[in-house]
């Protein structure tokens, strides 16, 4: 191992206000390659706006965010959409899209490319159908519509479309929000396994702190667009540092006040 | 100090107005920039092509027969006050052609097709299906707007052209059935009276209408906010606007090639 690698994914400043509200203030972050970095915080502490910032769908006012050392928000738009290429990003309620099949929601990626990666319809399919079976679910689901599915089936595909194309970053946001205990922990390891068979970096964003310490190897807490702590995920319950205790046990006094109104 | 709230009030309406208008001109410019830009989803396009001309052909087909016959009840009622029954068939065809064909084929359609668009879209947005196409590679632009542009562009003078035939009927029907028209003499006055330049400008007026249906339902879904009333809200709006832009568009080119 060299101690000199650069980190995969490394955030440096980083901020972002909407209107007089600051969401990210000065954020400094790094993912270490092959490794699942989770970050916890309240609802509105800027969690799914750090994803966003680095998948560049919003643009923040200041800080660096270089992946492999390239800095992304200087590329041109050519550029970024070939680092985008490889992101995969599981969106919190799916966002499969309900116009088409399952099986082209999970081939979209691998039909969008063009030049030498370019594959036909029929290849698609047969691919999508792999992958389905990968996150547990049976090719045949490939001619469902999402509206058909469950919402726990709506997650592996939308696991299966994060996964497809076999980024090489992948993104999760609050994978397990809205369903049951059982099927939360069949999603985790499903991201574990699919994280590990294609030796991804991964950043997932959680409330849920058993999927936390599941999924994560490294894990960061942000509050009011501070990163407040990082350390192991398998400390995030003792981490000694009282916000991340209050949080983590949920408990209702402590240094975090919550905003009712702002 | 109450009028200088007043014109501050006015001066942020103009300000906000010409703001949207900016916004509006630089969505449509880019939507129509990736027709000339590969790759262009042609499944897409013919998907919103057949929502425009075939789905909405039954409302516009019937919109367009009883239009016809209601032209030719009016129009024998009033010019019969001066024996000048004889100009029912102009009038028809005339009125359907130039005006009735294009507006309300292009009503019925924001109607049907513009909110459907602001809602399917509204909705993308909300649900972060739209964000999701930009994770995959995928320009939202190019895969939602410019197909549903380029088929409002095409679509609409082609349901026109049928809302033009079937407009004309109903009052051939009326004419002949109910009110003793000869039906050769109806027929061969309609095709004496009708000028080339007045179906193609109603067909022009018909291409500059879809696409602005198009344009209004996908504008107001691709800035939909918010849930369930953020899409509702766009919807409407989608609707509202593109009505308006008709009529007003409608007098302007009417003004532009008939009036002399």
């Amino acid at each position: 191992m060299s101690g000199i690698a650069s980190p995969k994914i490394r955030i440096r400043g980083l901020s972002k206000s909407f209107g007089p509200k600051r969401v990210l203030d000065g954020i400094d972050l790094d993912v270490e390659t092959g490794t699942s970095m989770v970050v916890i915080g309240g609802s509105g502490s800027g969690k799914s706006v750090l994803l966003r910032c680095i998948l560049g769908l919003i643009q923040p006012d200041a800080g660096t965010i270089e992946i492999d050392g390239v800095d992304v928000l200087g590329q041109t738009r050519r550029a970024q959409d070939a680092t985008r290429e490889r992101i995969g990003m599981l969106f919190q309620n799916g966002a499969l899209f309900d116009s088409l099949p399952v099986w082209e929601n999970v081939a979209f990626g691998l039909l969008a490319r063009r030049g030498k990666g370019r594959i036909g319809r029929v290849e698609a399919r047969s691919k999508a159908g792999d992958v389905l079976r990968q996150v547990g679910l049976d090719p045949s689901v490939g001619d469902l519509s999402p509206a058909e599915l469950s919402g726990g089936m709506q997650k592996r595909v939308g696991l299966a479309r994060a996964i497809a194309a076999r980024p090489d970053i992948l993104f999760f946001d609050e994978p397990t929000t809205g369903l049951d205990p059982i099927m939360g922990a069949v999603i985790d390891g499903l991201i574990v396994d699919c994280v590990k068979r294609l030796g991804s970096t991964a950043i997932a964003i959680t409330h849920d702190m058993a999927s936390a310490t599941r999924i994560g190897d490294r894990a960061a807490m942000l509050y009011r667009g501070k990163l407040v702590w990082q350390g192991p995920a398998s400390s995030l319950l003792e981490s000694g540092n009282p916000m991340v205790d209050q949080f983590t046990h949920g408990r209702r006094e402590g240094p975090i006040s919550m905003e009712l109104r702002r | 100090m109450r009028l200088s709230l007043l014109i501050a009030a006015l001066g942020r309406g103009v300000l906000d107005t010409v703001r949207g208008a900016g916004r509006l001109a630089l969505f449509a410019l880019n939507g129509v920039s990736h027709w000339f830009r590969p790759p262009f989803y042609w499944r897409n396009f013919v998907t919103a092509f057949l929502e425009f001309a075939f789905f909405s052909l039954p409302v516009v087909a019937l919109t367009a027969v009883f239009s016809g016959m209601v032209i030719a009840l009016q129009s024998f009622t009033g010019f019969s006050r001066f024996n000048a029954q004889s100009a029912v068939a102009d009038i028809v065809v005339l009125s359907v052609v130039r005006e009735l064909g294009p507006v309300l084929a292009g009503l019925m359609v924001a109607g049907r097709v513009g909110a459907a668009m602001a809602a399917e879209i509204g909705t993308m947005r909300v649900t972060d299906q739209i964000d999701a196409l930009g994770t995959l590679s995928t320009n939202p632009m190019k895969y939602l707007v410019a197909p549903r542009l380029l088929a409002g562009l095409l679509a609409l003078p082609l349901l026109v052209v049928i809302a033009d035939i079937l407009g004309v009927m109903g009052g051939f029907v009326v004419s002949v059935i109910k009110l003793g028209f000869s039906p050769s003499a109806y027929v061969a006055n309609t095709i004496g009276f009708v000028q080339p330049t007045d179906v193609t400008v109603g067909l022009a007026k018909a291409a500059v209408f879809g696409f602005l249906i198009a344009l209004m339902g996908c504008y107001q879904g691709y800035n939909s906010k918010g849930g369930a009333q953020g899409v509702g809200g766009s919807t409407t709006a989608a609707v509202v606007a593109a009505s308006i832009l008709i009529l007003s568009f409608d007098y302007v080119l009417t003004e532009m090639f008939f009036s002399r």
